[in-house]
């Protein structure tokens, strides 16, 4: 085993590091959870922070790795939380196994955000820089004016949809039959959903998101993406086509944040179509800048710590987001920081050294 | 690539009596030909009626002044920029509806006077993107691992390996392409180049900024790499020590015309060439 590990290429091996420290993770969570050691307040943000880590994974690979800056990254979760959860409720009678329903829900919203990825990235994709990222914030406000124009229940006969653009429309003129249940109500969002979302299904999902991102970026497709990044002359003038691998990064990062989605709308009763607005997305962009451009790792640790934070620090009451706006600042100067990062890098040789002269 | 389509939308005119191409190229079909080739920049003729052929396995010289338009007929031969007028024919065929990526594909691979690297992956992913076209698997293998991912990755390591050995480079394969000396860059660059497996290598100013042992270590280099894969090179530079010693056939460019195309002895020969570099005598102004 350690044998195999020792002869892996060295990004291979930062790879099966993350996933070991990933399931470590999960594993210790998991024991104090389930032993009641968790405050009630920390545990009950075990799945928004695997969703908000998936939402700042996936980012990382439109931003980090496409070099694309996208404002409306939040549109595709809510794409897919609502998707999701009206997947689940429609289906609540013919599948009562959670577990499976779960899983159908997050599939379902993932393909709808897929889709919405493909049809915004057309456009979207032949803008660069500022401009590309102007659209992207346009997008995500306009999904959630969609939401928000939506009434849809269901009953034996199916699904019932209202698209309520004039906002004279209410939950009545779906004609439900006897039985049947509202699933969004307009601007009033999702009410009485189920919550079957899961700390093991939100595991499970940031595990994938890792396999498939990483995976990608270290096979043929990830590196014709970094290349567009790089070098977008330099990438056409060795035939790769530049639409083609846009798209696929665009549309692979659009279609986790849809699972992301899923499992976060399918973990409250209430949600509201608002919750994922421009501050959403900015979030996000956050745990992926001080997490580091590209950088996985920093990615996962930073959407863990900034989740945790404004919880962390109810104490401060009403200064709450102010200690938290100098925090991130505070670690965004550290970050950056050569006299810091010089003393890092001199621990680590030190390390280095007084292992070799160990062994 | 397309059926041969009619390829002249200009007048017919002669070809120049000054084309020249090496003999052995002589009886099959000419690597590269552009007929009144020319671009427009607004009101400004950059290119204009450019008329050059290049056999299939020639190495080929276009010198000409600074802002001569050289640079300008790469982006037209690359279809970075697209020709306000004219034909280019490349191994026969029009490329009027092709794009860098399918030329590229056709055959031609260039490397950049401000070099283009990607400077944030490893010297061997530079190589591996001028695969890129060789390497047999999609996303999904490639997210699953499956067999064809490990088989594939297998091979273009092997052969990035074997194009970095050109140069004596496969010490750096695992080096960041952006902290390499200028000189490996410039290198690199054209194994890049060579690893999308043209037909055609167009070499922007390849000994800029190289003192003059790499200079002569490169001149020996494009000899080896057009013997061993039998292609043609088109190189622009401004060092005359090397375009007179490897070019077969040079052309000159100035002010965005062609005013000479022959051998270097013919070239270094020709009044009009000496008169664009040098100017004109004292004596013969006005």
């Amino acid at each position: 085993m350690l044998k195999w590990f020792k002869n892996a290429k060295k990004e291979n091996r930062t790879d099966y590091l993350t996933y070991l420290g990933v399931v470590l993770a999960f594993i210790i969570i998991a024991i104090l959870n389930n032993a009641g050691l968790l405050p009630r307040s920390r545990a009950g943000q075990l799945v928004p922070i695997c969703c908000y880590i998936v939402m700042a994974v996936s980012l990382n690979l439109t931003v980090g790795i496409l070099g694309e800056l996208s404002l409306g990254h939040a549109g595709f979760m809510s794409v897919g939380a609502f998707s999701g959860v009206i997947a689940s409720q429609a289906l609540a009678a013919s599948i009562p196994s959670a577990p499976l329903r779960l899983l159908i829900a997050m599939v379902v919203g993932a393909l709808f955000a897929a889709v919405a990825g493909f049809i915004i990235g057309m456009p979207v994709l032949r803008l660069h820089g500022d401009y590309l990222a102007i659209v992207t914030l346009a997008f995500g406000e306009i999904i959630k004016e969609i939401i928000n124009c939506l009434i849809v229940g269901s009953d034996a006969n199916g699904l019932h949809v209202i698209f309520n653009v004039k906002g004279l429309k209410t939950a009545e003129d779906l004609n439900l039959l006897e039985g049947g249940k509202i699933i969004i109500k307009g601007a009033q969002g999702a009410a009485g959903t189920e919550t079957i979302s899961s700390f093991t299904a939100g595991f499970i999902l940031v595990m994938i998101t890792l396999i498939i991102v990483l995976n990608l970026v270290r096979s043929r497709s990830g590196r014709a993406i970094m290349a567009l990044r790089d070098n977008r002359i330099a990438a056409e003038s060795v035939g790769i086509n530049v639409t083609e691998y846009k798209m696929m990064g665009f549309v692979t990062s659009a279609t986790l944040a849809g699972a992301a989605g899923a499992l976060y709308g399918l973990n409250y009763s209430n949600l509201l179509a608002t919750k994922f607005d421009f501050n959403t997305s900015i979030l996000v962009l956050v745990f992926v800048v001080l997490g580091g451009l590209g950088n996985i790792w920093g990615s996962i640790i930073a959407a863990t710590v900034l989740t945790i934070l404004p919880e962390a620090l109810r104490g401060f009451d009403s200064y709450r987001m102010l200690v938290y706006a100098i925090v991130l600042i505070l670690v965004m100067l550290g970050t950056n920081n050569e006299k810091l990062k010089i003393f890092f890098a001199g621990l680590a040789k030190k390390a280095k050294k007084a292992k070799k002269g160990g062994a | 690539m397309g059926k041969v389509k009619s390829v002249n939308d200009s007048p017919l005119v002669p070809l120049p009596t000054n084309a020249f191409v090496p003999e052995r190229d002589l009886l099959k079909t000419p690597i590269l030909e552009t007929r009144h080739l020319g671009i427009d920049f607004g009101g400004l003729k950059a290119v204009e009626d450019f008329n050059l052929i290049i056999g299939r396995t020639e190495i080929a010289g276009l010198i000409g002044p600074n802002g001569a338009g050289k640079t300008t007929i790469f982006n037209l031969l690359t279809k970075v920029y697209q020709p306000t007028r004219g034909t280019i024919l490349f191994d026969g065929y029009d490329t009027h509806e092709m794009d860098t990526v399918a030329l590229n594909k056709a055959g031609v691979a260039r490397t950049f006077q401000n070099i283009r690297l990607f400077n944030n992956l490893t010297v061997e992913d530079n190589v591996k993107l001028g695969l890129h076209n060789d390497i047999k698997y999609g996303m999904v293998p490639g997210i699953l691992r499956l067999p064809s991912y490990w088989k594939e990755e297998k091979r273009s390591h092997e052969k990035a390996m074997e194009l970095l050995s050109i140069f004596n480079m496969e010490g750096m394969a695992s080096w960041q392409a952006g902290s390499l000396p200028y000189g490996a860059q410039r290198r690199l660059e054209i194994i890049r180049a060579l690893a999308t497996d043209p037909k055609l290598l167009l070499l922007d100013e390849p000994a800029a900024g190289m003192n003059p042992s790499e200079t002569a270590e490169l001149m020996e280099n494009i000899v080896a790499i057009r013997d061993r894969f039998q292609i043609a090179v088109l190189l622009i530079e401004h060092d005359m020590n090397l375009v007179m010693s490897i070019c077969e056939g040079i052309a000159v460019l100035n002010f965005g015309k062609l005013i000479a195309k022959g051998t270097p002895e013919q070239i270094q020969a020709n009044p009009v060439v000496i008169e664009a570099y040098l100017g004109k005598k004292h004596g013969e102004e006005a």
